[in-house]
């Protein structure tokens, strides 16, 4: 369906991608496995004509293809479900899905038809969404599925999917891969990326492995294993498990107390939450997402006014306190929305590593921002948290998604902390760079920093925690130390808020 | 057919040459958009012209004459830009902040009434002028503010926006001065002397010292406009409360996030941006008017936003793009008068550089420029834009 062949694409003081073939044969799952900056977005990006290789050529059906734009792929049979989703959300699903190919009947646009289209390609590949709710009220899961019909509508029998599960629920996986087998079972074919090894191996037919551009292996899923795989992306041994000594729990630093957040609809997300974590502990909050994981985090940071309750921190009652005085009492929050939140795209790597240090007294000196010193600690940082990136005065947002993730996560991880509050913290990071930051997180508890880390993944809240809480509907349904925990009774807490073993 | 599409292929390279030039050379490459856009109006204002009658090459050179024929005509020039400066700092810097102030014309008339209040007042003749100058600037700079600042009180507590609340700010304070200069019962600021309705007259003492005696008096005025687009330059570019104005203007939300207070930051930029509107007024009320009318500033606040949009709001562009705004005003009377071309030719070029420079893809196109930024992931930020 796809030749790849010799492409190579540059960019100012990276080499992108180096020589890379790759092909892709009619009803087959790709996999497109790498490190953060390996460079597997370009590729997938020149392929759906977002950029021009520099080198190399790219064949469709045996056929030859030069694409101005995305249009032209679109034409090609080639779509595309980008990292980062590119919806409308004032729109309805149905507006998105034909948005840029308009169904017309006359001057107006035939939503009807639309709406019947769209009705039966989901049917047809078990893609339930629904054409007229609106994009901005529905779930990561179900914008991932407006995403996928949209593709399809235009049809697409070449799919590529950009790390399409880096922002599921375990759920949420389970039916995207259904649907991906339905899709492979019609005759599209699909490229695929992920930095999770077991999905890997559960649905590729072939992997490719990229390293710094670079094709460095072919392998099909049964003769690789997560660890043959994890090594020749990272090019060294990787361990999954993480040391970790026992925990030496001191003084309780961050409490709440029947804590209420509404979010932003003013429904009360969070009804009543009461934890204490102590300092030199790491109190993992798992739970399936929606239940108010948010709200909790923003609220405890100052980020989201309470709706009742207290929250105090190192003994002091810091409830709707202001971010930066919350910040300043050595309190660090690495955000769940990286690209709302964490960054801010257009400035340079240095000036997102000072983000909220900007104005202390080592980097500005009478109000006069201290240039030198910004970037002298951006470049230690840069080099520290292995921050793939040409230098700090590129713009964060030519950085790989996962390199974006370190830059936030090494701003955060520095200074005098006592608290830490971490949301999805290493969420579209690769293994070599995950195993980098869960040790850097358990160094810190080890310092006495007390963490409170919110996750999706329940394979993280289980290898770093040293207590467990289940969040169930905006408060804690139970909690239990993790050395105790078992995969199947936090699932059971997560899905139904209880636990039978403690009737 | 053929012939047309081989002239017009002939333009573009012709015209990808040029651009090469521009950005390679002369590190102009933020800047060629409005470059061209000026090119671009000229020469549609040439067609304009000769369709009209008159041999364009006659109508430019009479104007370009006017603008720079001579010393007082280059002095007229920049003294009629000088304002210009103010009004379109005030669009710029709101600008950083993700803000849209065109109540620039507002809060020039709020700036210009408050300096020609202070300024007439019966004690300043007792003041030195090296107090009684700097009193009447900074009373100009404070009525722009607190003008300038409302919109950013509004748009924090309200949700307001400030293109709407600017907008009818203008409103008010335009009728609120005229009332006021002209109102017989009660005399409110009126001088009851003079048959056209103004102002008193300020002090001597408050006036403004002149360099060059020209049409319109050349004032010192032209120092101090020219200083601040050099300190805001360097304001936005170093200091801390620069950047919190740019993260401010780029992404609230990461703003908001890394504990930069937003909502300060919105009323500061706005109140900073009305006092540049402000200053701009009493210097002109100080050392060209010597008293206020409510025609004074028309349209110069509008102007403020199409000169602001043309140096892409750097403030030291900005220097330059008004002084071609007000040079080109300043210079169209001679084309009418030599040429018979009407000064609203200049006005209908004007207005097409701004059109140029808002829809700038129809000069990227016709100059065959991509957009700087390629990236992809530009289309991605709907919510950070937000
Ligand atoms: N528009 C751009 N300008 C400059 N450099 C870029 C640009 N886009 C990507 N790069 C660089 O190219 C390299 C490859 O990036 P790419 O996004 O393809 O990585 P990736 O494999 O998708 O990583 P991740 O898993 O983190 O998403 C990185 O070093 C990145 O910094
Ligand atoms: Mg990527």
């Amino acid at each position: 369906m796809l030749e790849v062949e010799g492409i190579t694409k540059a960019f100012p003081g990276v080499v992108a991608n180096d020589d890379v073939s790759l092909t892709l044969n009619q009803g087959e799952i790709h996999c497109l496995l790498g490190e953060n900056g390996a460079g597997k977005s370009t590729l997938v990006n020149m392929v759906f004509g977002l950029y021009r290789p520099d080198q190399g050529t790219i064949k469709v059906r045996g056929e030859e293809v030069h694409f101005e734009d995305s249009g032209d792929a679109i034409a090609r049979g080639i779509g595309m479900v980008h990292q980062h989703f590119q919806l409308i959300p004032v729109f309805t699903v149905a507006e998105n899905i034909i948005l840029g190919n308009e169904v017309t009947k006359g001057a107006f646009l035939d939503l009807d038809s639309a709406r019947r289209q769209i009705d039966s390609l989901a049917e047809r590949y078990g893609l339930a969404v629904d054409p007229d709710a609106t994009v901005g009220d529905l779930s990561v899961g179900e914008q991932q599925r407006v995403e996928l019909v949209k593709a399809l509508f235009r049809d697409a029998d070449i799919l590529i999917l950009d790390e399409p599960t880096a922002v599921l629920t375990p759920g949420e996986v389970d039916d995207f891969f259904g649907v991906v087998e339905s899709l492979t079972g019609q005759g599209k074919s699909i490229i695929f990326i992920t930095h999770k090894l077991r999905e890997v191996l559960a649905v590729a037919d072939r992997i490719t492995v990229l390293r710094a551009g670079q094709v460095v292996g072919t392998a099909t899923a049964e003769g690789a294993t997560q660890q043959s795989l994890a090594n020749l992306m990272v090019g060294r041994d990787v361990v999954f498990r993480v040391d970790k000594a026992e925990a030496d729990p001191g003084a309780p630093v961050l409490r709440t107390q029947d804590l209420r957040v509404a979010d932003d609809r003013g429904v009360e997300t969070v009804t009543g939450f009461d934890v204490e974590v102590r300092a030199g502990e790491i109190f993992g909050i798992a739970g399936v997402e929606g239940n108010g994981q948010r709200e909790l985090v923003e609220a405890i940071c100052g980020m989201r006014p309470t709706a009742g309750g207290r929250v105090e921190m190192l003994g002091q009652e810091t409830t709707d306190w202001s971010p930066r005085k919350i910040n300043e009492l050595g309190v660090a929050h690495v955000p769940e929305n990286r690209s709302k939140h964490g960054v801010v795209a257009q400035y340079t790597i240095a000036d997102n590593l000072v983000l909220n240090r900007y104005h202390h007294r080592k980097f500005s000196q009478r109000g006069v921002r201290n240039t030198g010193a910004i970037n002298a600690e951006a470049q230690e940082l840069v080099e520290q948290f292995d921050v793939r990136t040409p230098g700090v005065d590129a713009v964060i947002d030519t950085l790989s998604g996962g390199n974006q993730q370190k830059v936030i996560v090494a701003r955060e991880l520095t200074g005098d902390l006592k608290a830490l509050v971490v949301a999805q913290p290493t969420r579209g990071l690769d293994v070599g760079s995950i195993e980098f930051i869960h040790r850097k997180i358990i160094e810190l508890r080890d310092r006495g920093v007390a963490v409170l880390l919110v996750s999706a993944e329940l394979d993280e809240i289980l290898s770093l925690s040293d207590r467990i809480g289940v969040l169930y509907r905006g408060r804690l349904a139970g909690t239990v130390n993790a050395a105790d925990a078992t995969r199947e009774e936090l699932g059971l807490l997560m899905a139904t808020g209880s636990s039978e073993g403690q009737r | 057919m053929n012939g047309a599409r081989n002239a017009n292929a002939g333009v573009g390279r012709a015209a990808s040459q040029i651009h090469r030039v521009l950005t390679e050379a002369w590190r102009l490459q933020p800047l060629y958009v409005s470059l061209y856009a000026i090119l671009l109006s000229f020469v549609v204002g040439g067609v304009l012209i000769s369709i009209i009658g008159v041999n364009p090459f006659t109508a430019y050179w009479a104007l370009l004459r006017g603008m720079v024929g001579g010393g007082d005509e280059i002095a007229g020039s920049v003294a009629r830009s000088v304002p210009f400066i103010g009004s379109a700092l005030a669009l710029a810097f709101a600008f950083r902040a993700g803000l849209f102030n065109i109540g620039a014309e507002g809060q020039l008339l709020a700036g210009g009434i408050t300096a020609a209040y202070v300024g007439a007042l019966s004690w300043m003749s007792d003041l030195p002028g090296f107090v009684a100058i700097p009193l009447i600037l900074i009373a100009g700079t404070m009525g722009g503010a607190i003008w300038g600042g409302i919109p950013g009180v509004l748009r924090t507590k309200t949700g307001a926006h400030e293109v709407i609340s600017t907008i009818m700010l203008n409103s008010l304070v335009l009728f609120g001065v005229r009332w006021m200069v002209n109102s017989r019962d009660p005399v409110v600021l009126r001088d009851t002397e003079s048959t056209v309705p103004r102002t008193d007259s300020i002090s001597d003492t408050a006036v403004l010292p002149e360099l060059v005696d020209s049409q319109p008096v050349l004032h010192v005025g032209l120092f101090a406009l020219v200083g601040i687009c050099f300190v805001v330059a360097f304001v936005l570019k170093r200091t801390t409360f620069g950047f919190e104005v740019g993260t401010v203007g780029l992404n609230p939300h990461a703003s908001h996030y890394a504990g930069i207070n937003v909502n300060r930051v919105i009323v500061a930029s706005m109140a900073a941006s009305g006092a540049f509107a402000g200053l701009a007024a009493a210097s002109e009320i100080s050392g060209t008017n010597g008293f206020f009318q409510p025609g004074t500033f028309f349209l110069m606040g509008f102007d403020g936003i199409a000169i602001a949009l043309l140096a892409r709001t750097n403030p030291v562009a900005i220097i330059a793009a008004a002084l071609l705004w007000g040079s080109m005003l300043s210079g169209a009377p001679l084309m009418q008068q030599e040429a018979d071309v009407s000064i609203d030719v200049v006005r209908i070029i004007q207005a097409m550089v701004l059109l140029f420079v808002a829809a700038d893809a129809i000069v990227r196109y016709l100059f065959r420029v991509r957009e700087l930024d390629q990236s992809p992931f530009k289309a991605t930020s709907i919510e950070g834009a937000m």
